[in-house]
């Protein structure tokens, strides 16, 4: 049984499979709405979420299948104190796969230890968030037609933003990919990743403090949030939150074809004069979500692919 | 100076930085053992060491029930000497064992294993020579003091 805990669960191959299904999907919505015909997704959410919960359900949905979960992190059963490990036995007896967002590290993997069902990571604290990065890739690969050969920006929380660990670790397995790391000094990418991730598999990057600087060199630039939830200060974070504003200034530095890519939500980080710039891909990501996890249920759960190509003989 | 042929048959955990023979014994699970005939000797002189001192925990007869390659976790310095009928026959380099389990806990607030009841604490060795929690992936940095 297959789960998706870490992006580097994934081969390359798996990845490049697992977006051209979902390129499929995009491009015939309407073949793969009975796939997962009787199929349930349990979506256990300990964290509050907008678009990642509306993203599974609305995935499983497309596909034909049903959703249960609780409504909010309160009235779950680890308000009682169960423990994930008991939680994921009890839930395997109702569904046939779960997305879980915890806010503790490494829950997802926990949980996958006691599974019956395939274990989706949507978000485990500031660790990693997997479905994300599948997106994100997607997004740059409609856009920009590769995920190789790309120097990408990554700008803000770099230290807690779980998407930015994520997308990292997938990215730096692409050929000729170099990284601009562009981060307040208190929240710079955590060493494990530079050391683990960039120095040890000889990927180019640099960090800088400049968004300004950084702008014309970039084909990626990847905003993100400043995560209140994150810190244990609130003075740290009224310190930090506003550190980089994306503007439409800014963007005039920017190459023509450059991506802007967010996961949302945003608070400040984006200026609303950038939504109309065609380099603004964040709303295009969340589509993409969908697709892209449409392609991952059907993949985890074994669903036949009405769309699959003809092997050639 | 103490000789280490004072034990018949047993072991020698020597170089032991100053000052951590006790929570090396925690770690060993040697302070729990009732059984063991157990010497610890502290601030021992030492030609090897900066500060010009060190530990130093002998274990007479059977040892086999120690887990002596968390020592080359804790510091590669250590040695492990091995004492059959008073003499010391060979030492031993421990090497860092693949996983941690239960050895240390995780100091990351925000990982599973710090509220998940029943949760080993797992430590794997990555590539670059560190322990990292196989949960959070926070890098191990505590060494006992």
């Amino acid at each position: 049984m297959r789960h998706l805990i870490d992006p580097l669960d994934l081969t390359q191959q798996e990845i490049t499979q697992l977006l051209d299904l979902a390129d499929r999907i995009c491009a015939d919505p309407a073949a793969y709405q009975e796939v997962a015909n009787h199929k349930k997704l349990a979506t256990l959410f300990y964290e509050p979420s907008t678009r990642t919960r509306l993203s599974f359900e609305a995935a499983m949905l497309n596909l034909g299948g049903h959703v249960l979960g609780f409504p909010s992190e309160n009235v779950s059963s680890a308000t009682k104190g169960e423990s994930v490990a008991d939680t994921i036995r009890v839930v395997s007896c109702y569904a046939d796969i779960v997305a879980m967002r915890h806010p503790k590290e490494g829950a997802p993997l926990r949980a996958s230890r006691y599974s019956r069902i395939p274990v989706i990571n949507a978000g485990d604290g500031g660790h990693q968030h997997p479905t994300q990065t599948l997106t994100d890739l997607m997004t740059i690969r409609r856009r920009m037609g590769r995920l190789d050969n790309l120097t990408i920006g990554l700008c803000g929380d770099l230290k807690f933003g779980r998407t930015v660990h994520s997308l990292l670790k997938t990215m730096a397995r692409c050929k000729n990919v170099r990284f601009v790391l562009i981060s307040p000094e208190e929240l710079r990418v955590p060493d494990y990743i530079i050391n683990d991730v960039l120095e040890a598999n000889g990927i180019p990057y640099k960090e800088t403090r400049s968004l300004e600087e950084s702008m014309p060199e970039l084909d990626i630039l990847y905003m993100t949030r400043v995560q209140k939830e994150r810190f244990f200060n609130e003075e740290d974070y009224i310190r930090l939150k506003n550190s980089y504003v994306l503007t439409r200034e800014k963007m005039a530095q920017a190459k023509p074809t450059m991506a802007v890519l967010h996961p949302l939500p945003r608070v400040n980080e984006i200026a609303l004069d950038v939504d109309d710039d065609p380099r603004a891909a964040y709303f295009e990501q969340v589509q993409n979500g969908v697709y892209v996890r449409m392609a991952l249920i059907m993949t985890l759960l074994g669903l036949a692919d009405p769309k699959a190509p003809k092997e050639e003989n | 100076m103490l000789n280490i042929d004072e034990i018949q048959n047993g072991i020698v955990i020597d170089h032991i930085k100053a000052g951590t023979a006790v929570g090396l014994m925690d770690l060993l699970g040697i302070a729990g053992n009732r059984t063991a005939s157990v010497a610890l000797i502290q601030n021992a002189r030492s030609k090897k060491t900066a500060s010009g001192r060190k530990d130093i925990i002998k274990v007479e007869g059977d040892a086999s029930w120690l887990n002596l390659d968390v020592l080359a976790y804790l510091d590669p310095n250590i040695s492990v000497t091995i004492i059959e009928n008073g003499k010391a026959v060979r030492k031993e380099q421990p090497k860092p064992p693949k996983r941690l389990v239960n050895i240390v806990r995780c100091k990351n607030p925000r990982c599973i294993s710090s509220i998940e009841e029943e949760c080993d604490q797992i430590f794997e060795l990555s590539s670059n020579g560190k322990y990292r929690c196989i949960y959070c992936e926070q890098e191990l940095q505590v060494k006992p003091e």
